[in-house]
């Protein structure tokens, strides 16, 4: 017989998640990743060459030279995830908190627009904001115009308003109620548990997940090529556009491909290693 | 169904909500039309993007070591690169390659918008499935399959009769959630034109100038389906429950 555990199924033994449940925790492994990315532009490169009629310049000084303007769009995009993290994770902090709320109607509503952001597809919110938002506020006397990249932003950070009040309820949700009791015990307010027990404690098990959605955020910038922002993904087209050669539509995807992944992968990697790190025992 | 119509005529008279997908014929016929091509991207993508995550998981524990390597790259470009970007260049770059020559010596895509839309989206939600199935084979305990193992069972029907069982129960919260974002993500198919929700809504607010009210029209389809997929998982998730295991 078995001791006594958590089940009494002889053969079953319970199972243990190694990693967190979050949906999207990257996994650790040793295969030489990106590998594939970087062979495959450079094949395409070779591919090119051939294809490329005699006269025309290569595809790789192609490449080089539109690097500068492509680099200024990719600027844009990391500016707006930036921007988009920054206003989405103070909003959702509010409004995580308003989830954990014990006043009912400030804890149904928190609820009812966390789902909504949270279920709404990112692309149909940037296009409520592009569609739905003035061209330029009047604050006071003066006028304050709002471009497309900061209607974008905006539409970026509703949703990730809303992951992040949902990252704060989890975390709060995960602090063993001991915590709790003991800071009752030591005559806290619930404002005072709050504030120096509990969420110093879930700004830990929160760092991973918020890094894995500022991993989601810079890939969702693209989006708001859709709704005409100069970004890199609009830069990249009108690239295309202006050489206007078939032979170039593979090698440069690819290049832009291998921004994002340049700089999206080490999120990924750092995201893994606090996660083996701040392991929740 | 011709009074509920005349209500939203009514409605449009009265209040200035101007809701056409309801009491114009033709405007209602395409909403349908792209709300059923919405919901066939969906279903036909979280079927192919789950087969990918069972076999990706199978592969990343093959004994060859060129194909593990080949998995793991294929998660990692496809997780740490925008969506829009791999569904453009498949559409764009590499069907461009992809042309036949029809009767009338037209080039024609070999492949159309939809199925670049289906294969795109499918890849890019495998990659995270092949990591949630990997989370789940991970958390089954081994001594059950050494006991597998034991009863000479081979390492693919070990797989399929006792691995998977147990790991695709551990990994329906996570797959759960990867499915929802599936369901959001397919609005990108509009980029690449292909007539779904998204694309028809814009063509009618275009025509019609109602852009406030097909916005929220949309913004409610759109959780109404997330919730019919979060229900149907939930469901499942109750029924495949192993009472004692799973917590």
């Amino acid at each position: 017989m078995r001791a006594a555990g958590p089940t009494n199924l002889p053969v079953l033994k319970p199972f243990r998640l190694t990693a967190t449940t979050c949906d999207l925790s990257p996994a650790s492994f040793t295969a030489r990743r990106g590998a594939l990315l970087i062979i495959a532009l450079v094949l395409a490169v070779c591919v090119g060459e051939a294809q490329a009629g005699p006269g025309a310049s290569s595809i790789f000084a192609t490449l080089l030279r539109w690097t500068p303007l492509l680099a200024q769009g990719f600027a844009l995009n990391i500016a707006m995830s930036f921007l988009a993290m920054a206003i989405g994770t103070v909003l959702g902090l509010a409004l995580g908190l308003g989830l954990i709320s014990l006043a009912w109607p400030l804890r149904a509503s928190s609820w009812l627009v966390t789902q909504f952001f949270r279920n709404a597809p990112w692309l149909v919110l940037l296009f409520y904001c592009i569609l739905l938002m003035p061209f330029e506020v009047h604050i006071g006397g003066i006028v304050v115009p709002l471009p497309g990249w900061v209607k974008s932003t905006v539409g970026l950070a509703l949703p990730v308003m809303a992951n992040v009040a949902e990252l704060v309820r989890g975390a709060v949700r995960s602090i063993p109620s001991g915590q709790w009791e003991a800071a009752e015990a030591l005559a806290f307010t619930r404002l005072q548990t709050l504030r120096l027990v509990i969420l110093p404690q879930c700004v830990k098990r929160m760092t991973p997940p918020w890094m894995n959605l500022y991993a989601l955020v810079v890939v969702g910038t693209p989006l708001a090529s859709i709704v005409g922002v100069n970004e890199a993904m609009t830069l990249t087209g009108d690239i295309l556009s202006s050489e206007g050669r078939t032979e170039l539509l593979v090698p440069m995807y690819l290049y832009l491909l291998m921004w994002f992944f340049i700089y999206c992968y080490p999120i990924a990697r750092a995201t893994a290693a606090l996660e083996r790190r701040f392991q929740v025992r | 169904m011709e009074p509920l119509w005349d209500w939203f005529r009514e409605l449009h008279a009265s209040t200035g909500i101007k809701l056409t997908i309801f009491y114009d014929a033709f405007d209602r016929a395409r909403f349908v039309n792209g709300f059923l091509t919405s919901v066939r991207l969906m279903a036909l993508c979280i079927v192919a993007s789950v087969v990918i995550g069972v076999v990706g998981a199978w592969w990343q524990g093959s004994r060859l070591r060129f194909l593990r390597a080949a998995i793991a790259a294929y998660i990692e470009v496809f997780r740490n690169t925008p969506p829009l970007v791999q569904l453009y260049f498949f559409y764009f770059a590499l069907g461009s390659y992809l042309r036949v020559t029809n009767d009338v010596g037209l080039a024609v895509p070999l492949v159309s918008n939809f199925s670049w839309a289906a294969i795109g989206l499918s890849l890019y939600a495998g990659a995270f499935n092949v990591e949630i199935f990997r989370a789940g084979i991970e958390a089954v305990p081994r001594e059950t399959v050494e006991a597998a193992e034991a009863l000479g069972y081979s390492r693919l029907r070990a797989y399929i009769h006792v691995i998977l069982p147990l790991a695709f129960r551990i990994s329906l919260p996570a797959l759960n959630n990867n499915l929802v974002n599936l369901v959001k993500t397919t609005t990108i198919a509009y980029a690449i034109a292909v007539p779904e929700m998204l694309y028809v809504a814009n063509q009618i607010w275009s025509d019609e100038l109602n852009v406030p009210e097909m916005m929220n029209v949309l913004l409610v389809i759109y959780v109404a389906l997330v919730g019919v997929v979060v229900y149907l998982m939930g469901r499942w998730e109750r029924a495949m429950r192993i009472p004692g295991y799973t917590p």
